[in-house]
């Protein structure tokens, strides 16, 4: 599904991811961990297109296509969907007007038929409930004064409705309540299905209890430094990231 | 809300086309000659077989405005000087006399307002509200062409409400004693050098009276047009409600793309007795001149409102995304006890547009309140200020004004300037006043273009967002058109 080769990226100069490989083939979930400022998010970024980011070496190959060349929005078209460590807000939009715009901007750039306002209602009521979120949530301005939690949700809610087909989770488990967690990870775990793959970026091996990955990566100084099974992550929560010559406290 | 994305869709086959409303009518038209002189306002008032107190009145005007000077100092805009010679002051499309029904009115017309989808026939009108089930009311509409009224529509269901709904011209003969008392007393023909040329040369426009306690029941909405090259249009619009009366009234207006500057300086008056109200709505689309600052129109308008009577209100609400350059200060006088005054403004200047816009609230009576929103968009090397008064008379006692005043720039070319005015002389007065400038944020664009949306799409979901305290405002049938033109006249701003 997405063949990700000796990627090599630079924000302002600097040189943040220094030769990534990773393959995610359909059906996988696959965790990476890593210490802060190792580039998670930055592989999240370069991988949905964000401007800013020089690619100097590798190549992103998703469904067949050259990945790094399409635009944000066609990339999200072929099912890319990137649920932010960040959340932006944006004033006086309301959550479901934004929801139903992207939803429909893809449905047209695939050539579907667009969502009219009652089939969008029905379906946003569906995910809404799924994810134990309030309608009142929906007629907000999208993330404008929602608590840390909610954004995150948010973003499963965002998710939910757009089916994707390769969804980059950035930290959504951080911010999270205890039974939050379990909503947003059986929200996750709805999604899984044998024609999606998944790429879940966390500190906390807490995450992976509810959304079981098949693979665990560690990202450390730009480069993936080992990849393992789920036992992977509970090594790394008991000895920390020393190993890879990382100091856990910086 | 839910128009938010078929707005979307709409702008984008929309904006393909650039400004759409660019196109002229081949028709035969009966123009005053070039020049203005005291024969031309006497040509004008012979057209339009006016009584001699109106005819004075102009020729008073006319003097008057001799002797006066463009406001070229004080408002943040440039241009050329204009050349008042050189310009047509009347342009009418031939008719033998003003036509009784849609039948009589030249097919051509008709097919300019249909391509312009302003609907004149009253039963598509109502073929279209009973489809919604009665969800939008009807909306009655003056078409004015160039200089003249072409038609008006639902008359005759106003009328048995004892309302009236006709040009200005028209009323002058129909109610001169109305006109007469009213006309002026709220914009004097000395108020300034535009509203003075407005009276001495206006053509046509509106004129509304809602009698007492009469709730008109459907939108009431006027639509001008200018078609004739070198041709300046000047209409004035009445609009008096009786005590108790309500009616809300839209505006909307286009001109076709050409390479010279048309001037429009019109002037609206309104006046409400005690505990009428006046809504008023303004979708302001007159060709803004190309990328480069060619052509365009020059709007230099003045609206005031009078809330003379207690517990009166009157409301403007305006969307501005035309014109070269947009002179406008929509102004209330709160002459009534507890009378209320609101401005909700949307200005988009996009290229090389320039707008020096704002409202004036004069405090008068007691407990007279104000609320100010305005959202200033600027994009490309546009130049906008927001230029607001706000004065509190020594006895406004327990009078209060809440002014909120955003800017939203795009690129790093154009410019937004605030320049509040507060004058207060009663010491019970608040007045409070808040002002932001953004930028629409690179973080804000990529969460957008990150699920789905198209760079320009995301730049119109955000500023419509950024609008929405305006927009909501509107009545619904004009908020879906005003969401499509946010999106249509930030076209090319980003990227
Ligand atoms: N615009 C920028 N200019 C300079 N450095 C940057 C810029 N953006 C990111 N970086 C740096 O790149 C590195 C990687 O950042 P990134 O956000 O990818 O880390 P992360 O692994 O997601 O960390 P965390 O676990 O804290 O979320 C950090 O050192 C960060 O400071
Ligand atoms: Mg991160």
């Amino acid at each position: 599904m997405i063949e990700i080769k000796n990627l090599h990226a630079t924000v302002d100069g600097k040189e943040i991811l220094k030769g990534i490989n990773l393959t995610i083939r359909p059906g996988e979930v696959h965790a990476i961990m890593g210490p802060n400022g190792s580039g998670k998010s930055t592989l999240s970024y370069v991988l949905a297109g964000r401007e800013g980011y020089e690619i100097t070496k590798g190549s992103v190959v998703y469904f067949g296509q050259d990945l790094l060349a399409m635009e944000p929005e066609e990339r999200a078209a072929a099912g890319v969907f990137l649920a932010f460590q960040y959340p932006v807000e944006i004033p006086g939009v309301a959550n479901t007007t934004f929801l139903k715009s992207a939803l429909n901007a893809i449905r047209k750039q695939r050539g579907e038929q667009e969502l009219d306002a009652m089939q969008f209602l029905k379906l946003v009521r569906e995910k809404t409930k799924s994810l134990n979120m309030t309608d009142e949530m929906l007629k907000r301005a999208v993330n404008v004064g929602f608590s840390g939690g909610e954004k995150k949700r948010n973003e499963t809610l965002q998710m939910a409705v757009l089916q994707p087909r390769f969804a980059i989770l950035d930290e959504t488990d951080s911010g999270l309540d205890i039974d939050a967690l379990k909503i947003v990870a059986e929200g996750v775990n709805a999604l899984r299905s044998p024609e999606r793959a998944m790429l879940v970026i966390t500190h906390y091996q807490r995450l992976l209890d509810y959304i079981v990955p098949d693979y665990v990566h560690v990202l450390a100084h730009g480069k993936i430094q080992r990849s393992g099974g789920k036992e992977l992550a509970l090594e790394l929560e008991k000895n920390g990231y020393a190993e890879f010559g990382v100091n856990e406290a910086a | 809300m839910a128009a938010t994305t078929e707005t979307v869709e709409q702008v984008r086959a929309v904006t393909e086309q650039k400004y759409k409303y660019g196109f002229t009518t081949d028709i035969e038209s009966d123009v005053a000659p070039k020049g203005l002189n005291e024969d031309t306002v006497r040509f004008i008032s012979a057209k339009k077989e006016e009584p001699e107190w109106l005819l004075e009145w102009r020729l008073k005007a006319f003097r008057a405005w001799q002797e006066m000077e463009e406001p070229h100092h004080w408002a943040k805009l440039s241009y050329p000087p204009i050349d008042y010679q050189d310009a047509h002051y009347y342009a009418a499309p031939k008719m033998k006399a003003r036509p009784k029904s849609l039948d009589e009115v030249d097919p051509e017309l008709l097919k300019t307002y249909e391509k312009l989808g302003i609907p004149l026939r009253e039963q598509e009108i109502l073929a279209g509200v009973e489809g919604s089930e009665g969800r939008s009311p009807a909306v009655a509409v003056d078409a004015v062409f160039d200089s003249v009224s072409v038609a008006t529509t639902f008359k005759a269901k106003l009328e048995e409400m004892g309302i009236i709904f006709c040009a200005i011209s028209e009323a002058v003969h129909k109610c001169p004693e109305l006109v007469q008392k009213y006309l002026g007393s709220v914009v004097p023909y000395t108020d300034n050098f535009y509203a003075t040329l407005n009276s001495a040369v206006f053509t046509d426009g509106s004129f509304v009276y809602i009698p007492k306690g009469v709730r008109c029941p459907m939108e009431l909405s006027t639509y001008f047009r200018i078609n004739q090259a070198n041709t300046g249009q000047f209409e004035r619009t009445l609009i008096i409600a009786d005590e108790g009366a309500y009616v809300s009234y839209l505006e909307g207006c286009t001109a076709p793309q050409r390479d010279e500057n048309q001037l429009h300086a019109a002037v609206v008056e309104l006046v409400t007795l005690d505990d009428a109200q006046i809504k008023y709505s303004t979708v302001q689309n007159w060709y803004p001149g190309n990328e480069e600052g060619v052509g365009g129109i020059y709007n230099f308008v003045t609206k005031r409102g009078a809330c003379r009577g207690k517990n009166s209100k009157i409301s403007w609400t305006q969307v501005e995304t035309g014109s070269a350059i947009t002179w406008k200060y929509p102004s209330c006088i709160l002459q009534g006890d507890n009378s209320v005054g609101e401005f909700y403004s949307v200005a988009i200047t996009n290229n090389l547009q320039q707008a020096d816009t704002g409202t004036k609230m004069i405090h008068i009576g007691k407990n007279t309140r104000s609320t100010i929103v305005s959202k200033g968009i600027s994009a490309g090397r546009a130049q906008q200020t927001y230029r607001g008064l706000v004065k509190i008379l020594p006895k406004a006692e327990g009078a209060r004004n809440h002014t909120q005043c955003d800017s939203l720039l795009i690129g790093d070319q154009c410019g937004a300037h605030t320049v509040p005015y507060i004058e207060s002389r009663n010491r019970t007065a608040r007045i409070e006043h808040e002002a932001t400038t953004a930028k629409i944020s690179e973080d804000q664009l990529f969460y957008c273009r990150q699920r789905g949306l198209s760079e320009e799409d995301a730049v119109s979901l955000i500023v419509n967002g950024f609008c929405k305290e305006v927009l909501k405002e509107l009545p619904m049938e004009f908020a879906v058109e005003a969401q499509k033109l946010v999106g249509i006249s930030l076209e090319g701003s980003v990227g």
